[in-house]
């Protein structure tokens, strides 16, 4: 199950999306996160999901693989489609036996939002599956830059991020390795009752968090080896360039602004 | 318990674009008693055979038998935990699977997970300290407390408190000083044949898998290369060295005398002892004529 996850994974390829600006990705994605709230019919939300599957096919990452690394994360959204299901007791009664009871509006609410939530996390996975992490830093660090002038650590908030986003996967795989070695061990992951898969958990956890520190450790001393001493006067090897398909991309995203908020009700 | 691998083929993250083909065709039989040592690069798929040996990795084609149990990619498995109590895999870096607050409870923890009682499990604890070479002191500090070398003995004592029938190594020695290395690995073979033992050992290091092993398999790109015994396979170690795989010094020693005096040795010596006795030999021979 784990190496299925695709948080925080990049896919190299030389799609469009792949080659825009770091910035106007983290541009688009901030922007699609606010307009995803205007939408609230069906046109509008058929619009957007119709983006962001363009963004996926530009994208040029396999569809399925976005779908089956999503698997857990549709757990989430099938739940909240459930408790607005059974917790929205407005408009007409269309379903009902005993106790439970399903209303029109929370069987509306209940599609409207768990689609919402499910097109945010396919674009926020469209950004990191197409950007490495260390571009995203830069993108963020450079787009934050200003707030350096009232003494907001930018520098260290992008270090922070491009360090807990390249140890992602280092953790996965360190947490599919000690869950090996603890299945040979005899532990159960996977079944039996809840309490003993509780209780499974810690002979995974402790030796997890004793390596992490261990590794932050290790890794503060390789940084500082390297004469590593904060932002201050650091250059960058990697120039972030901003294009003509940055731009259209914008105005693009702004036209669908403009038709969200045209056709909204 | 016998093992035994028949075409087995493994892709990790089938189906997705990170698809990669570990092994391909992998069929190796493992008698009971049998010690094997599997030789290759990093990459060659050597440490994912081993995570078949007892069902961690299910094969996604051909099948692994281990004991009266198959493996195969499309039946559901019930009832792994026989087979993990058989089977004890001591993984690379195994001081990273310790957890508990002392090093008794850790090495308990195992067999214990097989339904073990206390008691029992503490008296294995004692046995097995002693098998790796640690006093019965240390059962009570913190596995953290100890020092690296003395980390991955407990770990191995953990696995070897199970009384596993097969043992199976992953670089056991790896980041270990020359002394501590070949402690282990002889506390191993010593193993090995008191409780008759099959033994699995993932190496790079020729020299071990040539004094230890009965068997050896080399895998090159996920297929198996070459398998015999360790005469077999370093009797012609020409195309050994062309994979860029390390032949033992003896054996590199007895080539480089062949080629300079335009002899051959009646047979491939794996020891020291072995090559001089030949040599002794042949200078006597020489003497004669």
């Amino acid at each position: 199950m784990m190496e299925k996850m695709i948080f925080g994974r990049y896919v190299p390829a030389h799609s469009l999306i792949h080659r825009m600006d770091p910035r106007s990705k983290l541009m688009i994605i901030f922007l699609f996160v606010c307009i995803v709230f205007i939408a609230n019919n069906s046109l509008t939300y058929g619009l957007l999901a119709i983006y962001t599957l363009g963004m996926i096919s530009l994208s040029k990452v396999p569809f399925r693989f976005i779908i089956s690394g999503l698997k857990p994360v549709l757990w989430l959204v099938l739940f909240t489609l459930l408790l607005h299901l059974f917790l929205t007791k407005e408009g007409e009664l269309l379903f009902q036996a005993g106790w439970f009871s399903i209303y029109e509006e929370g069987l509306r609410q209940g599609i409207f939002i768990s689609l919402r939530f499910f097109l945010l996390i396919l674009m926020t996975s469209i950004l990191t599956l197409t950007t490495t992490p260390i571009e995203i830093t830069d993108g963020l660090e450079s787009l934050l830059h200003p707030l350096n002038k009232v003494k907001f650590p930018v520098h260290e908030l992008a270090l922070m991020m491009s360090i807990s986003l390249r140890f992602i996967p280092t953790l996965m795989q360190e947490t599919d390795k000690i869950m090996k070695a603890q299945t040979a061990r005899g532990v159960d992951f996977s079944s039996g009752p809840i309490k003993d898969r509780v209780k499974a958990i810690i002979p995974l956890l402790i030796p997890l968090f004793v390596n992490s520190f261990k590794r932050a450790e290790e890794l503060a001393t390789a940084m500082e080896a390297r004469g590593y001493r904060g932002g201050e006067g650091r250059t960058k090897y990697r120039q972030l360039s901003w294009g003509l398909k940055d731009t259209s991309m914008l105005i693009f995203l702004g036209i669908l602004t403009a038709l969200l908020v045209l056709f909204r009700t | 318990m016998d093992i035994s691998l028949q075409k087995v083929e493994y892709r990790y993250q089938a189906n997705t674009p990170f698809e990669r083909l570990a092994i391909i065709d992998v069929s190796i039989d493992i008698p009971s008693g049998t010690f094997l040592a599997i030789i290759g690069h990093t990459g060659s798929g050597k440490s994912t055979v081993l995570q078949h040996l007892n069902a961690l990795l299910k094969p996604t084609a051909g099948k692994v038998v281990i004991g009266d149990k198959e493996v195969t990619a499309d039946k559901k498995q019930k009832n792994l935990k026989d087979i993990r109590q058989k089977v004890g895999i001591v993984f690379q870096f195994p001081e990273h699977q310790l957890f508990e607050e002392t090093v008794e409870k850790d090495i308990c923890f195992g067999p214990m997970n097989f339904g073990v009682s206390m008691e029992e499990a503490q008296r294995r604890a004692k046995v097995a300290i002693k098998q790796v070479g640690l006093s019965e002191e240390i059962l009570s500090k913190s596995p953290f407390d100890l020092s690296g070398g003395q980390m991955r003995r407990v770990a191995i004592a953990g696995v070897l408190a199970m009384e596993p029938d097969v043992i199976v190594l992953d670089e056991p020695t790896a980041g270990l000083d020359p002394r501590g290395r070949k402690e282990i690995m002889d506390m191993f073979h010593a193993l090995h044949k008191e409780r008759e033992l099959s033994t699995v050992l993932v190496t790079h290091s020729m020299e071990d898998a040539s004094k230890y092993a009965d068997h050896i398999v080399i895998m090159q790109k996920g297929e198996v290369y070459k398998k015999g015994t360790p005469e077999e396979i370093f009797s012609s170690p020409e195309g050994l060295m062309q994979l860029g795989l390390d032949v033992p010094e003896v054996v590199r020693f007895q080539k480089k005398i062949e080629e300079t005096f335009h002899i051959k040795f009646s047979q491939t010596c794996l020891t020291a002892e072995l090559l001089t006795e030949e040599i002794a030999l042949l200078l006597k021979g020489g003497e004669q004529k």
